[in-house]
Formats: C-alpha cells, sequence, structure tokens
C-alpha cells in the first residue's frame, strides 16, 4: 500500500508536548490547583483513617502507623504537604483575583512564582521541624 | 395571545438568589482553612517520633480536640465543593454524574462524620 503523497509529514499530539509547544506558568499553576485538590481529598481520606485508628487503641494506631512511618509512608506525607502548601498558597492568589485585583499579565506570573517558591519554602519549614526537633 | 400580565409572566422566573452559594461558601470555608491547615500541619510536624500515648496526649487537649474538629468539618466541606466541581466538570453522562456526585458526598459525610467522632472519643473517653 503506497502512501498518499499528502500524508501528514509532521509531528502529531501527544509529540507537540514539550518539544513544539511551550508550557505556559498559569495553565500549568491551573491544573495543579485542581489536581492538588483532587489530592488533598485523598489525604484528607488518610486523615480520617488516622484518626480513627488513634480512636480504635493501640494496636489499631500502630497498624497504621508503621505504614505511615515507613519510608513510602513518609513521600506521601511529604507530597501531601507540598500539595496542601500548593493548593492553600494558590488558593490565597484565586481570593486575591475574587476581589479584583492583580489580573496583569506581570502581576499573574508575579503571583504563580511567589506561590510556587513558598509552597517548597513552607514544605521544608515543616520537614525540617518534624526532624530537627 | 395571552391575557397573563407581562408582570404575570415574568414572575417566578427570576433568580432564585442561590446562584453564587456555592462559588461564595467554596470562598468562606477555603479562608477558613488557611489558618486551620497550616496550624494543622506544623502541629504535627511537631509529633514527628511521637508514640500511641503522646499522640492521645495530644488530641485530647480541649483547645486541640476543638481546633480539630473545625478543622475536620471545614475541611471535608471544602473538598465536598471542591469534588463536587471536578465531577461536574468532567463525568458527562448525565446518570453517571448525578450517581457520582451523590456517592461523594455520602462518602465525605461518612468520613467527617467518623474523623470528628473519632477525635471526639478521645477527647472525651
Amino acid at each position: 500500500m503506497s502512501t498518499p503523497s499528502s500524508a501528514p509529514n509532521r509531528p502529531l499530539s501527544p509529540f507537540m508536548l514539550g518539544q513544539y509547544y511551550r508550557f505556559q506558568l498559569t495553565s500549568v499553576l491551573s491544573f495543579l490547583h485542581r489536581l492538588t485538590g483532587v489530592g488533598l481529598s485523598l489525604g484528607a481520606a488518610l486523615l480520617a483513617l488516622w484518626l480513627i485508628a488513634l480512636a480504635g487503641g493501640p494496636w489499631m494506631y500502630a497498624a497504621v502507623a508503621r505504614h505511615l512511618t515507613a519510608w513510602y509512608g513518609q513521600v506521601l506525607l511529604f507530597g501531601f504537604t507540598w500539595a496542601l502548601m500548593y493548593h492553600l498558597g494558590n488558593g490565597i492568589r484565586h481570593l486575591v483575583w475574587d476581589f479584583g485585583y492583580a489580573f496583569s499579565m506581570k502581576a499573574v506570573y508575579a503571583g504563580g512564582y511567589i506561590v510556587a517558591a513558598a509552597s517548597l519554602l513552607l514544605t521544608a519549614a515543616v520537614w525540617a521541624l518534624a526532624y530537627a526537633i | 395571545m395571552s391575557l397573563r400580565s407581562p408582570l404575570g409572566r415574568a414572575r417566578g422566573l427570576g433568580s432564585a438568589k442561590q446562584g453564587v452559594h456555592h462559588f461564595w461558601v467554596q470562598r468562606v470555608s477555603s479562608a477558613a482553612l488557611v489558618p486551620l491547615s497550616l496550624w494543622f500541619v506544623f502541629s504535627v510536624a511537631r509529633l514527628h517520633g511521637a508514640d500511641y500515648a503522646a499522640v492521645k496526649h495530644w488530641v485530647s487537649a480541649p483547645s486541640v480536640a476543638v481546633a480539630l474538629v473545625l478543622f475536620l468539618a471545614t475541611l471535608f466541606y471544602h473538598s465536598m465543593l471542591g469534588v463536587q466541581v471536578v465531577i461536574e466538570d468532567y463525568v458527562g453522562h448525565e446518570g453517571a454524574r448525578l450517581a457520582s456526585l451523590v456517592l461523594s458526598k455520602f462518602v465525605h459525610a461518612i468520613l467527617a462524620a467518623a474523623s470528628i467522632f473519632a477525635v471526639l472519643k478521645v477527647a472525651l473517653g
């Protein structure tokens, strides 16, 4: 079977991503806000499990705490910490927009960089507190 | 030709005054969660390495128990509102959308009730 002369000799999606399509900070942060929101809902379920186990007694608490203190549990909790700090910071950014401020392109980008940096700093502060004390 | 007056036709067709309710409670709960979640995360970070008795002692303090109940109620309410929007955006089939919305609300209500009861049991027990 011969290839039609009109066959597209060009990259098609998803190969466009990264190589030819330039991500914008604004859309990535917007997407992350929703993604971290859904993730934190699962984190809230884990928090409920932790408290229920605590109320269930020493044996039940140990069964849950064993996983949370294991390396994979700590990685998961680290991820939840960052997700919370990011969602919180970007949520404040949304609240500022809701009041009608910071809508210029410059302010939108500046706010985005501030939120991204603040989420990393706050996450580092939480884990420094956990492991240093 | 209708004998109804223009005013009669327009009555009852306007805003039900509910339009911004979801938007508003999502914002109010988010504002409440700023101090509550920061307090919770930094408090739990300080509990690192604490055993069962120490964690139980922390939850039992009246100020901590009250703050935890407020945090859990606001957290699950805010989560329920957020997950609702995600379902409404991405679940196209009407039946599946209705089912997943009701399921999400039930799961949120169960987790909120169970976790708040757990805090009260530890604090009062």
